[in-house]
C-alpha cells in the first residue's frame, strides 16, 4: 500500500469534515463558552460571569413563559400531527390515481416556504376579513380573534404547523405501512382477526419505529419553531407565542445580550440533545417488533 | 379496510331458520351489504374531497386574492374568480423592493450550495462506504452529530464567526455553512455500500485508475439518490428564511423569501392583494416543479423517514 492510497480516504472526507467542524462542531463549543460571559457584541471585553446567565434566565418570569409556550406548542403539535397523520395514512394507503392525487395535495404544504405559509395563514386568520372567520360564521359560530388574542394565538400557530406537517407525516406512515410484508396482513385476515385487533396487535407494533422517528423529528422541529412566529405574531400578543428560538433571536439581535442569548441556546441544545439520545436509545433497544 | 368492515357486518350468524328463510335472509343480507358498501364508498370519496379542499382552498384563496383590488378582498361572500383580474398586483409586489436582486441572490445561493454539496458529499460518502481507514468511526461520528444538530440552534455563534471572517451580507457567507450536508453523506453512503464488490473488482483488474472508477462507474450507479438529494437540497434552501434573515443586515445578499416577507412591513397597512401576489411569485415555481415531478419529490422527502 502506497502512502497515497493510505492518505486518500482522509483527503476525500476532509472538505466535508472541515465544513462541519467550522460551522457545527466549533460553534457548539463557542456557544457554551459565550454562555458564561456578559457581552454586548460591540464592547471589546467580555466579562466572565460563570453560571449567572443561567440563574438569571431561570429566575426570569418571561423566560419561564417562553419555556412553557414552547412546551405547550410542541406537545400539541406533535400529538396532533402524528396522531392525525396515522389516521390519514390508514385511510389513504391505496395505490390508485385518485389516492395519489390526494396524497400529493396533502403533501404540498411541506415543500412550500414557511414565509408563504405564514403570510397566507395570517390572511386567512385575519379577524376582520379572513376567510376562516367567514367560514365559521356560515356554520353559525362567533368570529374568533385567532392570532390577535393571547388565548387563541398559540393554538392558531399549532393549527398552521399541523396543516403544514400532516401530509409529510402521513406519507412517511404510508411508506411504513407499505414496508410491512403483505403475507402478514394475509395471515391476519385468514385468522379472521378483527380490524381493531389487527391494528393494535399487528400494525401498531410494526409501525413503532416510524412512530418514534416522526415523534422525535416533530419534537425537534417544534422546539425550534421560528418562522411562523417571526412573521405571524412576533411573540405576541403579550408574550403568548414567544418561544425559545425567537427569544434567543431577540436577545441576540435586538438587545445584544450575547451571553444571555447563548445561555438560552445552551438550554435548547440540552433539550434537543436529550431528545436525540432518547431516540437512539429506543432505536438501539429495538422496542419495536416485539 | 373497507372490505374488512363489511365482512364483520355481513358475518353475523343466521340462526336456525328454515332453508327457504335462510335463502331469503341471505339474499336480503347481500342486498344490504351491497347498499352499505355503496354508502361507505360515497362517504369515503366525499371525505377525500373535503380533505383535498382543506389543503387546496388556502392556495386557491391566495390566487384569488392576488387578482383582486384591495376593496374587493373585503367583500363577503367572496368572489372566488374576480371578474376583472388585477394583474397589476404582481408588478406592484415586484416593485416594493429590489426583487431582481432577491431573485438572483436566491438562485446563486441555492445553486452555489448545491454545487458545493455535490463536490463535498460524493467523495466523503464514497470514502466512508468503501475504504477502511483509521479514525473513520470518529470522523463519521462528526457527520452524525451534525446530522442531529439543527442549524437553528447555533445561529448565534455562526453569526459571530461569519462576522469575524467579514462574510456577513455576502453570498459566500450564506453558502459556506451549507457547503456540505450530513444528510447527503448519510444517504449517499448507504447507496455506495449497496453496490456489489464484483463490479469494482473487475474494474480494478483492468488497472483502471481509482478516480476513474469512482466517476465513471460508481457515481452513475447512485444517480437516482443524487437526484433525490439535489431536489431536497434545492427546495430547502430556496425556501429558507431563517439563515438569510439572521446572516444579513442589508439588501445585498437577501433572498426572495425575505423580500416577500418585507412587503408587509413596507406598506404599513396590510395590502393583502399585493402580498398574496408576491407570495404567488415565490410559491408558483415550487408548486409547478412539484406537479411535474411529484413522485420524485415525495420520495426525496419521505426517504429520510423510512431508512
Amino acid at each position: 500500500m502506497t502512502l497515497w492510497t493510505k492518505l486518500r480516504p482522509y483527503g476525500m472526507v476532509a472538505p466535508a469534515i472541515i465544513v462541519f467542524s467550522l460551522f457545527f462542531i466549533y460553534p457548539i463549543f463557542y456557544m457554551i463558552y459565550l454562555s458564561m460571559f456578559d457581552w454586548n457584541f460591540v464592547s471589546p471585553t467580555k466579562t466572565f460571569v460563570g453560571l449567572q446567565n443561567f440563574r438569571d434566565l431561570l429566575a426570569e418570569e418571561d423566560f419561564r413563559k417562553v419555556l412553557s409556550n414552547t412546551t405547550i406548542y410542541t406537545v400539541l403539535t406533535v400529538t396532533l400531527t402524528t396522531g392525525l397523520a396515522l389516521l390519514l395514512a390508514l385511510w389513504l394507503n391505496k395505490k390508485s390515481l385518485f389516492h395519489g392525487f390526494v396524497q400529493g395535495a396533502i403533501f404540498s404544504p411541506h415543500i412550500i416556504s414557511l414565509v408563504s405559509i405564514s403570510l397566507l395563514w395570517s390572511w386567512l386568520m385575519d379577524p376582520e376579513y379572513g376567510l376562516l372567520n367567514w367560514v365559521i360564521g356560515l356554520a353559525g359560530f362567533d368570529k374568533l380573534q385567532w392570532l390577535s388574542h393571547p388565548s387563541t394565538a398559540l393554538v392558531s400557530l399549532v393549527m398552521v404547523a399541523v396543516w403544514k406537517g400532516l401530509g409529510y407525516n402521513a406519507l412517511v406512515f404510508i411508506a411504513g405501512l407499505q414496508s410491512i410484508p403483505a403475507d402478514i396482513y394475509e395471515a391476519a385476515s385468514l385468522d379472521r382477526s378483527k380490524p381493531w385487533t389487527t391494528f393494535t396487535k399487528l400494525i401498531l407494533p410494526m409501525l413503532s419505529p416510524t412512530i418514534f422517528f416522526l415523534v422525535i423529528i416533530n419534537m425537534i422541529g417544534s422546539f425550534q419553531v421560528f418562522e411562523t412566529i417571526a412573521i405571524m405574531t412576533q411573540g405576541g400578543p403579550i408574550n403568548s407565542t414567544n418561544t425559545l428560538v425567537y427569544y434567543i433571536y431577540e436577545y441576540g439581535f435586538r438587545f445584544f445580550k450575547i451571553g444571555y442569548a447563548s445561555a438560552a441556546g445552551v438550554i435548547l441544545l440540552v433539550i434537543v440533545g436529550i431528545l436525540t439520545i432518547i431516540y437512539f436509545k429506543l432505536l438501539s433497544n429495538r422496542v419495536h417488533y416485539r | 379496510m373497507l372490505k374488512a368492515v363489511n365482512d364483520t357486518i355481513g358475518g353475523t350468524p343466521i340462526g336456525t331458520a328454515a332453508e327457504s328463510d335462510r335463502v331469503f335472509v341471505r339474499s336480503r343480507q347481500q342486498a344490504l351489504r351491497r347498499a352499505l358498501r355503496a354508502v361507505l364508498q360515497v362517504v369515503n370519496y366525499a371525505g377525500l374531497l373535503v380533505l383535498v379542499l382543506v389543503f387546496a382552498m388556502p392556495f386557491a384563496w391566495m390566487l384569488s386574492t392576488s387578482l383582486k383590488t384591495l376593496p374587493e378582498t373585503m367583500i363577503f361572500p367572496p368572489e372566488w374568480i374576480p371578474s376583472n383580474p388585477v394583474w397589476q398586483n404582481f408588478a406592484d409586489a415586484w416593485n416594493t423592493g429590489p426583487f431582481l436582486s432577491y431573485f438572483v441572490n436566491s438562485v446563486v445561493i441555492a445553486v452555489g450550495i448545491l454545487v458545493l454539496q455535490m463536490l463535498t458529499i460524493i467523495p466523503a460518502s464514497y470514502a466512508f462506504a468503501r475504504y477502511k481507514f483509521k479514525g473513520s468511526g470518529f470522523l463519521f461520528g462528526i457527520v452524525m452529530v451534525t446530522l442531529m444538530i439543527p442549524g437553528q440552534l447555533i445561529f448565534l455563534p455562526v453569526y459571530l464567526e461569519l462576522s469575524a471572517f467579514k462574510l456577513l451580507n455576502t453570498h459566500l457567507g450564506l453558502i459556506l455553512p451549507f457547503a456540505s450536508s450530513a444528510f447527503g453523506i448519510f444517504l449517499l453512503r448507504q447507496a455506495f455500500m449497496q453496490i456489489s464488490d464484483e463490479l469494482l473488482e473487475a474494474a480494478r483488474l483492468d488497472q483502471a485508475a481509482e478516480w476513474k472508477i469512482i466517476l465513471q462507474i460508481m457515481v452513475p450507479m447512485v444517480k437516482p439518490v443524487l437526484v433525490t438529494f439535489a431536489l431536497f437540497s434545492f427546495i430547502a434552501h430556496w425556501n429558507d428564511y431563517f439563515w438569510p434573515l439572521v446572516m444579513t443586515t442589508n439588501e445585498t445578499a437577501r433572498t426572495l423569501p425575505l423580500g416577500i416577507a418585507k412587503i408587509r412591513e413596507v406598506e404599513g397597512v396590510a395590502t393583502w392583494n399585493t402580498l398574496m401576489a408576491g407570495n404567488l411569485i415565490l410559491v408558483a415555481p415550487i408548486l409547478l416543479v412539484f406537479f411535474l415531478s411529484q413522485r420524485q419529490i415525495i420520495k426525496a422527502f419521505v426517504y429520510n423517514g423510512v431508512k
